[in-house]
């Protein structure tokens, strides 16, 4: 890695302790890559000092009164540095995304006090460093949307590839421990999407059926990661209604199947006007054809985990809910009660929860039996309601990950499957 | 007819990613790994549903795979498994991502990547595996004459 003078300042320690480990960090992080420099970030999505009770506990030997316990943490673990320091505060533009309990709803998460009192620890701890608490897997869809062309530090697989994709910034997918230290020193690797020539695409998928809801499109990004792993899809085709809400059911299954980071949609998305410009010098790899034999395909992949049809949990919010959607599923619901074998448990942001709670939607769901839930979603937050066996869900990404995480059965469809298995407590929905 | 006397030995070259040498048994899938929701950090198993090493643990193994994929939690899940004591005692892979090499160094294992031949096809589970991470020098003794 070769450091400017500002670099070398931070790794002599001219600007702390925290600082010097932080940078030291980067090196051995860029070294690994075999990056040769870094980039200047101000715009940090992470989860800096956050701490569950194994990482709490880990660093017992090093609580001393008068020490912050965090500061620990951050200095251990974020850094993984070799002392403790003092944390400074922090500069940039730094946001926490999703932790693991919703401060309001913990006990329906089955959270225990001990849990949550960690959980507002850290959040201070963050926030008082001047970190923005945002608390979502979707900080685009609270306040956070960097301009074109500009390098940013993201955590969150599914908000980096929408910050990428969708928005034309540029992330590659970090980690906690990079976010962190970044926060510290504006620094991260150049390597990967943050140069030129690789952001260009790699593999063509034609689109030949229709792509109508979020289920579908789901579907489309969980095909496009299994074919293309890490690769960057470039998509055409029947692809011309998607939308902010599309894109984000489309990324986020497409990074959870497979781990694209970047993917062109022609005509649509910023940094693919045309074929030529999406590929630009690179060749083809591969052309894929999503038509009606893929998709079925795909929704076997993600209905391999069904069994019973007698649904006790239906699940949404992956990622976090939109305003728009929290509408919809308030608008099916209409004046029904949900099943009482069935919990509706559903995820959002704070930020739209607030203006859900303004609204009346909190308490249309709340009415018919569901609960509208921030900051986290089951599988982050490894939580699903007491006893629960089947779920049913209409994100891509949770439904790869739920079944291995919590050990249940899980069916995948439309937002409409959902909440009529959550109204009769049964799976009742057709392959398309 | 002693094993040693049978034993095949193939010396692979390639880069540094994290320094440092371990040997130990090698455990190799061709398939990418997830880190958080594939793999559990306390006794490092793989736990991804239709993962071709579902069930196996590679803590105190070579870790020989194609790449990493999935959630940005994976540095996390790799750092937590060596504080619980359930990293690999190397890592020896394909791909370079971000997710790999942050994970790589934050669980401070000796890990090689570019290697001048495949070591999906050179190594396969059971092999003795020597990684020497500073020098990028990774040495297989063949299992199987």
């Amino acid at each position: 890695m070769k450091l400017n003078d500002e670099e070398q300042a931070m790794l002599d320690g001219r600007r702390g302790e925290a600082c010097r480990m932080a940078l030291a960090l980067l090196v051995r992080y860029g070294e690994a890559l075999g990056a040769e420099r870094f980039v200047d970030v101000v715009n940090i999505a992470g989860v800096p000092a956050s701490a569950n009770k194994f990482v709490k506990e880990y660093f017992r030997p090093y609580y001393q009164s008068g020490r912050d316990e965090y500061d620990v943490i951050f200095s251990l673990y974020d850094l993984d540095g070799e002392a403790v320091a003092e944390v400074p505060r922090i500069a940039g533009n730094a946001c926490h995304l999703q932790g693991g309990i919703d401060p309001e709803n913990w006990e329906t998460l089955g959270a225990t006090p001990e849990s949550l009192q960690l959980s507002e620890a850290s959040e201070a701890y963050a926030r008082e460093h001047g970190v923005r608490i945002l608390k979502t897997c979707t900080p685009y869809l609270a306040g956070n949307i960097p301009r074109r062309g500009e390098h940013c530090a993201w955590m969150e697989s599914s908000a980096v590839v929408y910050c990428n994709s969708v928005l034309g910034a540029r992330t590659n997918t970090e980690g906690r421990e990079s976010t962190s230290a970044a926060m510290l020193t504006g620094k991260i690797p150049d390597f990967g999407l943050h140069r030129d020539e690789n952001r260009f695409g790699t593999h063509l998928i034609q689109v030949e059926v229709e792509v109508a809801d979020i289920m579908d499109w789901g579907m489309l990004g969980y095909f496009a990661g299994d074919r293309v792993q890490e690769h960057v899809p470039v998509l055409t085709g029947r692809i011309g209604n998607a939308d902010l809400l599309r894109h984000k059911h489309f990324g986020a299954a497409a990074a959870s199947s497979g781990g694209v980071e970047l993917y062109h949609m022609v005509g649509i998305t910023p940094e693919a006007d045309t074929l030529e410009t999406a590929f630009g010098q690179r060749r083809t790899q591969e052309i894929f054809r999503y038509g009606p034999g893929e998709r079925r395909q795909t929704w076997e992949m993600l209905n391999a985990n069904g069994r019973s049809t007698e649904v006790d949990f239906v699940m949404l919010g992956c990622p976090h809910y939109t305003l728009e959607q929290i509408e919809e599923v308030v608008a099916m619901l209409g004046d029904r009660r949900i099943s009482g074998n069935c919990r509706l448990w559903i995820f959002t942001s704070r930020a739209v929860r607030a203006i859900a709670d303004g609204k009346g939607y909190t308490e249309a769901i709340r009415r018919a039996g569901g609960v509208l839930l921030t900051d986290t979603c089951s599988a982050i937050g490894q939580a699903i309601p007491p006893g629960a066996r089947v779920a049913a869900l209409d994100s891509a990404k949770q439904t790869h990950y739920l079944p291995a995480f919590m050990g249940i059965e899980a069916w995948f469809g439309s937002t409409r499957d959902c909440i009529n298995a959550a109204l009769s407590g049964r799976w009742n929905a057709s392959p398309p | 007819m002693s094993v040693t006397h049978n034993a095949r030995m193939i010396t692979l070259h390639g880069r540094k990613v994290v320094g440092g040498r371990a040997e130990g048994e090698a455990l190799v899938t061709r398939q990418t790994i997830s880190g958080w929701g594939g793999v559990n950090a306390m006794d490092g198993r793989i736990i991804e549903t239709r993962h071709e090493l579902r069930g196996q643990s590679f803590k105190d193994k070579v870790l020989v795979f194609r790449g990493a994929k999935g959630s940005s939690g994976w540095s996390a899940v790799f750092h937590n498994a060596r504080l619980a004591g359930a990293a690999p005692r190397a890592m020896i892979f394909n791909e370079m991502t971000t997710k790999i090499a942050l994970g790589a160094v934050v669980a401070r294992v000796p890990s090689v990547t570019d290697l001048d031949q495949d070591p999906l096809e050179a190594i396969e589970t059971g092999d003795w595996v020597k990684v020497d991470g500073d020098r990028g020098v990774v040495e297989v003794i063949k299992r199987r004459a």
